[in-house]
């Protein structure tokens, strides 16, 4: 099949497809080789690129789909049916603790959260981002916990090597970089050096 | 003053945890981080659980563990250090655990942020919602699966019509979940579908209800019979499974059961 027949054809599964569908699976359905499947996505890419659609194609968990584009994001909320996720402090911290350090127990996250973290973890568990992946052979046998493809999908990460680069840090950053939460603080914590 | 001390439960709240806090401390108050100035900052650090308890919060334990950890390095640190030439000068430092945990946390604590301003599915990005084929392709339009818990409600229902007898009595079995999965397909046979309840009436005895309950989960798992309501938490209906797929590909995830 001449490139030009199967680009269309590609982009017809893609966007039929129940979630981010492989290469393999398309190659297989098509029966035809993978190098081919990926000349396709590099042309529909290609194209996106030069004619903008209202999404684009996101390499997400090991597979391709079709995503509406971010600067629509405020449009399509207000299309709402379900309201987006809103991650917690703790929850963020800990789903990255567990990201970057899988297979991970719970105490390890606790240990370098120094907080008790055992709620933040079962709602992690309920929103399927996380899973337990056995049993640790030390005593106890506590759970340990890894990511799952609903993390990846959610991130738009096509796999863990994707995630974002952990800095390495031989001194604190300046606060202005951690967000301006902060910037509301430092009221209380005058007022006790004053006393 | 309720005001004020509504914001300083809001500002409280901020900090994730006593390392955080003391990461706040020590960059708020420019030190260095490898030469922490223990009395300075436990001083401040005690203040502000100070200021929380005054304020009624409630506090938990993992501040108070790391002021009895701050007191505890400070109180090493004013002991005369016994002079071993072997030992690096950094080790032998009691501050350096909490360095590194404060340099660890650091950088869990800026990732993340970076995470959350990565584009989410269903927040910044959408992709298409796709129906459910299962139900469509069987043209059986206006039912969905059933899950778990309806089921377990229409076992509890069906239940109460015989209740637990009050004496235990001892015996023989005389119906065996085989013998109830053929009868079960046999009333099924020439069907289009059976009331879920129709198939425990004519006072079943509490272990008849049972094993039949049993014949049916049986059933399901084997793929004969397919579980299906009308509208979520409607009466359940019993299909018989009239194709029974190419076991090429049996989906696990048996949405049926409720376990997907």
């Amino acid at each position: 099949m001449d490139i030009h027949e199967l680009t269309p054809l590609v982009e017809a599964l893609i966007f039929a497809a129940d979630g981010p569908i492989k290469v393999e699976r398309m190659a297989e359905a098509l029966d035809l080789e993978q190098a081919e499947i990926s000349a396709a996505i590099e042309a529909l890419e290609a194209d996106y690129e030069e004619h903008p659609r209202g999404f684009f194609m996101q390499e997400v968990s090991g597979g391709y789909q079709l995503r509406t584009r971010p600067e629509y994001a405020d449009y399509l909320r207000k299309l709402g049916q379900s309201r987006p996720f809103k991650f917690s402090r703790p929850a963020l911290e800990s789903l990255s603790i567990i990201a970057y350090r899988q297979p991970v127990t719970r105490s390890e996250v606790e240990y370098l959260r120094g907080v008790d973290s055992g709620s933040v973890v079962k709602t992690l568990l309920e929103k399927r981002l996380i899973r337990i992946l056995g049993k640790k052979d030390v005593p106890g046998k506590p759970m340990i916990y890894g990511t799952t493809t609903e993390f990846l999908q959610l991130f738009g990460l096509s796999d863990l090597a994707a995630l974002p680069t952990l800095r390495e840090f031989s001194e604190l950053v300046p606060e202005e970089e951690n967000g301006d939460f902060m910037a509301s603080m430092p009221l209380l914590v005058e007022e006790v050096g004053e006393e | 003053m309720t005001g004020t001390m509504d914001n300083y439960a809001i500002q409280l709240d901020n900090f994730e945890g006593p390392l955080d806090l003391l990461l706040h401390l020590i960059k708020k108050n420019e030190m260095d981080v490898y030469d922490i100035p223990m009395a300075e900052i436990t001083r401040q650090y005690l203040g502000i659980l100070d200021a929380m308890k005054s304020l009624n919060l409630d506090m938990a334990g993992e501040f108070l563990l790391m002021a009895a950890t701050l007191l505890h390095i400070k109180s090493k640190m004013l002991l005369p250090k016994i002079v071993e030439d072997e030992l690096e000068e950094e080790e032998d430092d009691p501050r350096a655990e909490l360095v590194r945990r404060l340099l660890e946390y650091q950088k869990y604590k800026e990732v993340s942020l970076t995470l959350e301003s990565k584009p989410q599915l269903g927040r910044d990005l959408f992709a298409r919602v796709s129906a459910e084929p299962e139900v469509l392709e069987n043209a059986e339009a206006g039912f969905v699966s059933v899950g778990l818990f309806d089921l377990v409600e229409a076992l509890k229902e069906v239940m109460k019509e015989s209740p637990e007898p009050l004496v235990h009595e001892v015996n023989m079995e005389k119906l065996s979940v085989t013998d109830r999965i053929n009868a079960i397909l046999s009333q099924l046979q020439g069907q289009e579908s059976i009331a879920f309840t129709d198939l425990f009436s004519g006072g079943l005895k509490r272990t008849e209800v049972i094993v039949t309950f049993l014949a049916l989960l049986e059933l399901v798992k084997l793929r004969m019979v397919r579980f299906m309501q009308n509208v979520r938490h409607g009466s359940i209906w019993v299909f018989p499974a009239v194709v029974i797929e190419e076991s090429e590909e049996l989906d696990l995830g048996d949405d049926s059961l409720g376990y997907s």
